[in-house]
């Protein structure tokens, strides 16, 4: 009992450590990849090729002047970019990280919370994640952090639906709501993106918008709405807002490759007669690698395609991704039951 | 696995987090500079004087959105329990399930029907 | 098992105290919020999984949001509540007394479980699910109905102006 409590603190410890690490250099990598498809350099000051640039930008963030409006809710202003990256630290504990280790004969899995409702648990901490924009937004004062607010939480609601959807037809296949199942029968059997391409494709469009990213970022498009929600925020709280985002990108990220793309299982896995400790550090790495990928996807995306305007963007989730959501789930029971 | 035990874990997680931000908001607090002024205090408005407050109505089509939202919600949820057990239900299942969504596309197509999702008029 | 309940528990109570004595609604909603958090963890040491998440992603995701959106829709430039008059008051005071009187009723005469039930695996969203698509089939598509005269009607509220 005791060693599996301490083993859990240490992977409790090591994996904020690793989304607060992955956090602050998707923000680096954002600018680098920004800069490579502009043709630019991106930052290469700090450090060799830049690399100290996310430690530079939280000195700077740490240090800057901390700004409340005299008009707003002192105290919500200030709840609301703590709750907002309080939700986006807590959706990684259902996430199964890689195979069990086994130290001195006792297994220990990579994953902090193997609950049994792990999907849904993802899910009811990415529907509360709306109050810290709400919060935050409404507590300024300000109106066009009132209208960044309203849209962000908007769409994040709107999305939510589709999203829920699509990831029924993975528990229809599955049989369960526990993540660890759904990566081990797809290391069994294939990946579900193979079986479900149209509910990846939905769930992959929702995330997008549940993190409000480009082209679903007019939450805080600049051009209309100064910078919405976070517009009145300086200093550390600013720099919450913003880690936070990135986090769920890594999160979500990391939700792409373990609901469709096989979590931590690379194909011949088991026939390489490796030992549980190598197959679990190799699992984990696999998994960070096609982590990483749909991070640079996020940021390929961004710096492609421009913005959707918001009665598209709603129109999109409403009419288009909600009916197919539930088509695809009707047509996948269908399927599976006759054949 | 299905013990409430197995809970214990998140509640780890909840402390380090929370630990974390508090960490973070007094720190930035201690740190940064303080300079107050009338002018500066006041919530930005691109520069010209502010206009009364942000407490003010907005569109009802976001009213409309988060009560459409409520409703599917609970439907969308109603269809876990059955995800779960698609395999064992077989058909029966399927049917029961296929008649919950016949009365939601319904509700939805009257929904779109009457507008109720336009955002461009 | 039994700590970590009666900390929920008076959690859930001071929460809802405050909602009921804060002035500011916004702040009001957001101590349900909690009380409703609070509630959550509950159900999970009843082992009732479903519930909990159901708490969560419905109460604490969905309704909550539309109450906070239906508050910001209100005009708030006015931080005071309207004084309710005397009659309104103890209208209120009768209603939920009479409430509390039936929920005791009520609760008295249920069996007491003595012990808390924490290993019934009922709650489970399998076993949940199994009960519900069997045995309450009928009541589930009744619900669905419930829900389409819902959604017309908050159409028929909510565009009324158009038509």
């Amino acid at each position: 009992m005791t060693l599996a409590l301490i083993a859990k603190i240490i992977l409790v410890v090591a994996i904020f450590v690793l989304t607060l690490a992955v956090a602050a250099y998707s923000t680096y990598l954002e600018r680098k990849v920004a800069a490579f498809l502009q043709d630019r350099l991106g930052p290469d000051r700090a450090g060799p090729w830049g690399l100290l640039q996310p430690l530079a930008d939280g000195v700077k963030m740490f240090t800057k002047e901390e700004f409340i409006p005299a008009a707003s809710e002192k105290f919500l202003f200030i709840l609301g970019p703590g709750l907002f990256i309080l939700t986006a630290l807590m959706t990684s504990a259902v996430i199964p990280w890689g195979p069990a280790l086994v130290i001195a004969g006792e297994v220990i899995a990579l994953q902090v919370a193997d609950i049994d409702i792990g999907v849904l648990y993802v899910l009811g901490v990415v529907s509360v994640g709306v109050y810290g924009i709400m919060i935050g937004g409404w507590a300024s004062n300000n109106k066009y952090s009132l209208l960044g607010a309203v849209r962000a939480s908007s769409q994040m609601i709107s999305y939510e639906l589709a999203m829920g959807i699509s990831v029924i037809t993975i528990v229809m296949i599955t049989g369960s709501l526990s993540l660890n199942e759904i990566v081990g029968q797809q290391a069994q059997g294939t990946w579900n993106v193979l079986k479900q391409p149209l509910g990846f494709l939905i769930f992959l469009v929702c995330a997008f918008a549940e993190t409000n990213r480009a082209p679903f970022d007019l939450p805080e498009c600049e051009t209309e709405l100064v910078g919405g929600y976070h517009t009145e925020y300086s200093s550390m709280k600013l720099g919450l807002f913003l880690f936070a985002e990135y986090m769920n990108m890594f999160i979500s990220s990391a939700m792409i490759a373990t609901l469709y793309f096989g979590g931590w299982h690379f194909p011949y896995m088991d026939k390489l007669g490796l030992g549980p400790n190598t197959l679990a550090f190799l699992g984990f790495t696999v998994f960070f690698l096609k982590i990483v990928f749909f991070i640079f996807f996020y940021m390929w995306v961004r710096w492609t395609l421009p913005r959707f305007r918001y009665d598209q963007l709603m129109h999109l989730g409403w009419k288009v991704l909600i009916p197919l959501a539930l088509l695809n789930m009707l047509a996948t029971g269908a399927f599976s039951l006759l054949f | 696995m299905n013990t409430p035990s197995s809970y214990l874990p998140i509640i780890i997680q909840l402390l380090v987090a929370l630990g974390f931000v508090i960490t973070t908001l007094v720190a930035s607090h201690l740190i940064g500079p303080k300079r107050k002024g009338n002018k500066k205090d006041e919530a930005f408005e691109c520069g010209i004087d502010g206009v009364g407050n942000a407490r003010v109505p907005f569109s009802i089509k976001y009213f409309m959105t988060a009560i459409l939202f409520v409703l599917f919600d609970v439907e969308v949820v109603f269809f876990y329990p059955y995800a779960v057990n698609f395999k064992e239900m077989g058909w029966h299942g399927f049917a029961a399930v296929s008649i919950f969504v016949g009365f939601f596309l319904i509700g939805f197509a009257y929904v779109y029907k009457r507008g109720a999702l336009e955002w461009d008029k | 098992m039994q700590y970590i309940f009666y900390t929920l528990a008076f959690f859930a109570i001071l929460c809802a105290l405050f909602v009921v004595f804060e002035k500011n609604p916004v702040h009001s909603v957001l101590y349900l919020i909690l009380t409703f958090f609070s509630i959550a963890g509950i159900y999970v040491l009843l082992n009732a999984q479903f519930l909990f998440i159901v708490q969560l992603i419905v109460y604490s995701g969905a309704i909550m949001v539309l109450f906070l959106f239906v508050l910001m829709l209100l005009n708030l430039n006015k931080d005071t509540e309207p004084q309710k008059s005397v009659i309104f008051k103890t209208a209120g005071a009768i209603a939920a007394g009479s409430f509390l009187l039936v929920l005791v009723a009520v609760l008295k005469d249920t069996q007491q479980s003595t012990e808390l039930s924490a290993m019934t695996d009922i709650g489970l969203v399998k076993q949940l699910g199994k009960t519900l698509f069997t045995k309450f089939v009928v009541p589930f598509e009744v619900a669905s109905i419930l829900f389409l005269a819902a959604m017309v009607g908050s159409v028929l509220l909510g565009k009324k102006e158009l038509y």
